[in-house]
């Protein structure tokens, strides 16, 4: 039970990771019908750059923690939007309208680039970030086991919740996400309606960014370290996690997030470590062979 | 003043001021490890900021030659050019380049449309059509020749056979996965695994059984046919980039399970002492084991560690022909024209009541027989092989050769092959490079030329025989 | 409903079809038949369901009741055959609205994917072809014949090498039609195939239909907006509006039934823009 208790906290932690990353996903999807398959790296740039912000943060001698972590929040999410939206401008607009493999083959060439630009930039070798957020509580104790939930991860449920909270919130309520749902639904009706559909699109990559840097951080803070290849693990995790909620469904990339994030700590806490990445392909190929249309999503019918 | 200046003036601003936000942080302060204390910075503002300047100007003259300014874009070109070759103290010699190509890139911009005019021109007159058909013929031909001929030649040396035979294996994975990727319109990201099946094959068979590469080669060829045809029979329905995933992922299981499988493959170990390929019962050694003849005993010459590499150079070729040969042949098949209908339009194949999950089934698992072939090659090259050869990245670089030759152009794949992994290796510079410049050369690919660099589609039979150039 | 035909002598059967998406019923509960040798349209102001129809009749969807018979030796029941089985073995050719050729492959390439299943049998599953056997050899000049004979119908023969993507706009539909025709179908379904031709191909629409009605035998379903095009070529017509069939009966019953004068009144300047 104790042993449980702890997977699931950490389990709880790790989904929210995916889950952030995985709106990025089936935002961009919902809206263009494109994998973003540069969504992953865009996440690791978010790491990255929440590394490089921390050490700045360190260097200013901002040694209070909750500030440390707002600025470096904040720092992360404005950069990590700016890949966001390059990545749209140049590797994905010019191709609306070409055939339906194109976006897809300069997504992978923009993964491969930005993968390597960060390998030349900051080294192959991982980077440690320290331990930024430290010490947790002891919930109870069983079978001589401590159920421990730290402080780091309270902190990640917290800002995990405030910003799905936030963004159901913008895309529910505010003339942008009404936007946003118009696209989706027709963007060529949108775009007659006086919906700015460039701008739509753009800013669905930089929200998609943005969230993605939130994980990055969280991933960051987590595991203490980033290298130039999570983002190719993580955002083939997260892409899962969009297609077992529904692809193109918001709660679903919530909901699928968790379910990765619990199918993995518990795989590689009962079964075997070794083959937890295997569970995730799995899970991805399985979904998509009998469920296409995921947990959530709707089935698409094809149009003749 | 032009009045189109200011606006100009404004959007070059603006990108440079994109590329200071993408790169203030990942290019200025780069993290170094020193001790333990963690991480600190080695600052490289400065070449950020010389960086970003050159975009601006880049840009700049982007715009003036976009606009029809072609003097001042020249201009700007070549002043950009002669500052990039310099001898200035910049901080690193990158950003010379940086400035150089930044010339490039804008004098090639001016020159374009009187080229593309030129081009589009001659690519419309019945002669140049006919040229550009025996080019493509006649440069198809020279290269075969030239090929046949290499290890002959006085620079043939050791190292450039090794790289030859290392273009040959990319140019026939490239043939082999053109099947799949240019043909038939199936976009595999996994294709890697079949390569990793051929090769794991051959390594078990012949270092635990004891048998020949010629033996193994049809029976990897043939696993890798069966693992295409599982592996393909589920997910081929799915839509074209789901499929993408869907193989992507088969890979990575794959991948790792030789990864942990320790008692199969013997894990991230690999297994080394994989013989190399026989020549009628010759082995390629210096001295040969008990019971074999070496091929230098066999043919009464003196032994050479050259021999080996050519034989290598000669089986890679061979089998990268018998690709080749076998793509044109079956494009002129019904089974071929289907690929490439399916490519096209696959509702309106079913409409035409051809079956597409089958007919997707034999691209998917052909290639992947090829890819089996290549693989057991490899292993017999290389003696030693682990997971760490199979890894998404290889399938995304046979993808990119693919990609930039374009999709279902033969030549094309040579010409991308020579161009992704020849020069890399030759200039050992540029290789820290390679993959930024794969990736890049992806993106632009599909922004300016989707078809590839060899676009022409030669049809698969003519009602009309070409007419013959004046 | 129908006192001039006798049953008994129809292509295709269409009983009880009823198509839902979700909540929307696209199809409720229409009945026709087809006849050999005869053209047969159906039309209705938009968004009456006609396509839907189709791609019923033609496996694109899973009609949710209904029972589409194609009688033959033997009959085949088609809601129960998958998409591509029903242009093999069933013989139901069609085109599509938004013209669907291959655009990258030649107007000779084109029909011969048509003739992809009998080349796939006389090429051995592609082993006699890629040993070049004569059989194969044979069978392929054949079917090359009989593309030559299409093209010369479609007066498309000197662009015989080009890609179809560049052809004009009308030839495109001719040569759409072409393709289902080298499939050998006995139904030979037509979505729209007047659309967007000008007055003289439309003209050359028709005499093509005639002759492939005619001439070649095969049973035509036709869905059309052109009245001009319907009135003259059709032997009989189906009228649906709001996925239910209102009316059918021959062009001139069609003409002066006062269900059809009520559908079409007033919707059909927008609809047919």
């Amino acid at each position: 039970m104790a042993y449980f208790s702890q997977q699931l906290i950490n389990a709880l932690t790790l989904g929210s990771i995916y889950a952030l990353i995985a709106i990025g996903y089936t935002m961009v999807y919902g809206i263009i019908g494109m994998i973003n398959f540069a969504h992953g790296e865009v996440f690791m740039i978010g790491g990255f750059i929440s590394l490089i912000g921390f050490m700045i943060c360190a260097a200013l001698g901002i040694s209070a923690v909750p500030v440390a972590i707002v600025l470096v929040l904040l720092l992360a999410m404005a950069f990590t939007a700016v890949y966001g939206w390059t990545i749209e401008r140049v590797a994905y607009r010019p191709l609306r309208g070409s055939f339906r493999l194109a976006p897809l083959i300069s997504a992978i060439g923009v993964s491969i680039l930005l993968q390597n630009y960060v390998q030349l930039a900051q080294g192959a070798r991982p980077k440690a970030g320290g331990q930024i957020v430290e010490g947790g509580y002891t919930l109870f104790s069983a079978d001589g086991f401590d159920v421990r939930v730290t402080w780091l991860q309270i902190t990640i449920w917290v800002v995990t919740v405030a910003l799905m909270a936030g963004f159901s919130w913008l895309i529910a309520a505010t003339p942008l996400g009404r936007q946003q749902r118009a696209c989706e639904q027709d963007m060529k009706m949108a775009s007659l309606l006086g919906v700015n559909v460039d701008r739509t699109i753009s800013l669905t990559f930089v929200m998609g960014a943005a969230l993605a840097a939130v994980a990055g951080m969280m991933f960051l803070m987590y595991y203490g370290v980033v290298d130039f290849f999570i983002g190719f693990l993580a955002g083939i995790k997260a892409f899962t996690a969009a297609v077992l909620g529904g692809i193109g469904s918001l709660p679903g990339a919530m909901l699928g997030g968790l379910l990765i994030g619990l199918i993995e700590v518990f795989w590689a806490g009962y079964f075997s470590s070794e083959y937890k990445d295997v569970a995730a392909f799995a899970i991805l190929v399985l979904v998509l062979i009998f469920r296409p249309s995921g947990l959530l999503g709707k089935p698409e019918i094809e149009k003749v | 003043m032009d009045a189109r200046l200011p606006p100009m003036i404004k959007d070059s601003a603006l990108t440079a001021l994109v590329a200071a936000a993408l790169g203030v942080f990942i290019v200025g302060f780069k993290t170094i490890d020193v001790g333990t204390g963690g991480p600190v910075f080695d600052y490289q503002l400065v070449d950020l900021a010389i960086a970003v300047v050159t975009i601006f100007f880049g840009r700049l003259g982007l715009q003036l030659a976009s606009v029809g300014l072609k003097w001042p874009a020249f201009v700007l070109g070549i002043a950009l050019g002669a500052v990039g070759a310099a001898p200035l103290k910049l901080p690193s010699t990158f950003l010379h380049w940086f400035i150089v190509l930044a010339g490039i890139v804008i004098i090639l911009r001016t020159i374009w449309p009187w080229a593309n005019e030129a081009m589009a021109k001659a690519r419309h007159s019945p002669r140049g059509a006919n040229y550009g058909r025996n080019f493509v013929k006649f440069f198809g031909a020279g290269l075969l020749v030239a090929a046949v001929l290499m290890p002959f030649m006085p620079f043939a040396d050791q190292k450039t056979m090794d790289l030859a035979v290392l273009i040959l294996t990319y140019v026939m994975l490239g043939w082999g996965l053109n099947i799949v990727v240019g043909l038939a319109g199936l976009l595999d990201l996994g294709y890697v695994a079949f390569y990793a099946v051929g090769a794991y094959a051959y390594a078990l068979l012949s270092t635990q059984h004891g048998l020949g590469f010629w033996t193994v080669l049809p029976l990897a060829g043939m696993m890798a046919a069966a693992f295409g045809l599982v592996l393909g029979f589920p997910v081929l329905r799915l839509r074209g980039d789901y499929l993408a995933i869907v193989t992507l992922g088969f890979g990575e299981i794959i991948r790792l399970v030789l990864l942990n499988w320790v008692d199969l493959s013997n894990g991230p170990a690999g297994i080394g002492g994989i013989p190399g390929p026989t020549l009628f019962g010759a082995v390629f050694a210096e001295t040969a084991p008990a019971g074999k003849t070496t091929f230098a005993e066999m043919a009464g010459i003196p032994f050479s560690a050259n021999q080996r590499l050519i034989y290598l150079y000669y089986i890679i070729l061979l089998l990268a022909l018998v690709t080749n040969l076998f793509t044109q042949r079956v494009r002129r098949l019904p089974v071929g024209r289907a690929w490439e209908a399916l490519r096209e339009d696959e509702t309106a194949c079913k409409a035409l009541g051809i079956n597409p999950t089958n007919t997707k089934l034999t691209a998917f698992t052909v290639g992947a027989m090829f890819a089996g072939f290549a693989g057991s090659f490899f292993a017999a090259k290389q003696r030693f092989i682990s997971p760490e050869s199979f890894t998404f990245i290889e399938s995304a670089i046979i993808l990119a050769i693919v990609v930039l030759g374009g999709m279902g152009s033969q030549i094309g794949v040579v010409l991308a092959a020579v161009l992704l992994i020849g020069l890399p290796e030759w200039f050992r510079d540029l290789g820290a490079y390679r993959m930024v410049v794969f990736g890049l050369a992806m993106v632009l690919i599909m922004a300016f030329r989707p078809r590839g660099l060899i676009a022409h589609r030669e049809p698969s039979v003519r009602l009309h025989p070409v007419r013959a150039g004046p | 409903m129908t006192p001039s035909r006798e049953e008994g002598a129809a292509l295709i059967e269409v009983e009880h079809l009823t198509m839902r998406f979700g909540g929307l019923v696209a199809v409720d509960d229409v009945s026709f038949s087809a006849r050999p040798r005869e053209i047969t349209a159906i039309i209705g102001p938009n968004g009456a369901g006609k396509t839907t129809v189709f791609n019923c009749i033609t496996g694109f969807y899973k009609p949710t009741i209904g029972r589409l018979t194609l009688h033959g030796e033997p009959d085949y029941l088609l809601e129960r055959m998958l998409g591509h089985e029903i242009g093999q073995k069933a013989r139901v050719a069609r085109t599509f609205q938004n013209i669907r050729l291959f655009p990258g492959m030649t107007v000779l390439e084109n029909l011969l994917v048509a003739q992809h299943n009998k080349l796939m049998r006389a090429s051995g599953m592609s082993v006699f072809g890629l040993l070049g056997l004569a059989r194969y050899r044979i069978a392929e000049a054949a079917a090359i014949d009989k593309a030559r004979v299409w093209l010369e119908r479609i007066r498309l023969l000197a662009d015989a090498d080009r890609p179809a993507g560049e052809l004009p706009y009308g030839a495109q539909r001719r040569l759409e039609i072409a393709r289902a025709m080298c499939t050998d179908p006995r139904l030979l379904c037509l979505d729209e195939p007047a659309a967007g031709l000008n007055p003289r191909e439309s003209a050359e629409l028709n005499d093509l239909l005639v002759s492939i009605r005619d001439l070649d035998g095969v049973g035509v379903l036709l869905i059309e907006h052109d009245m001009s095009v319907v009135m003259t070529i059709s032997n009989h017509v189906v009228v649906l509006d709001y996925g239910r069939k209102i009316a059918e009966g021959n062009p001139q019953e069609i003409r002066n039934d006062p269900a059809v004068i009520r559908a079409y009144l007033g919707t059909e300047g927008d609809a047919d823009a």
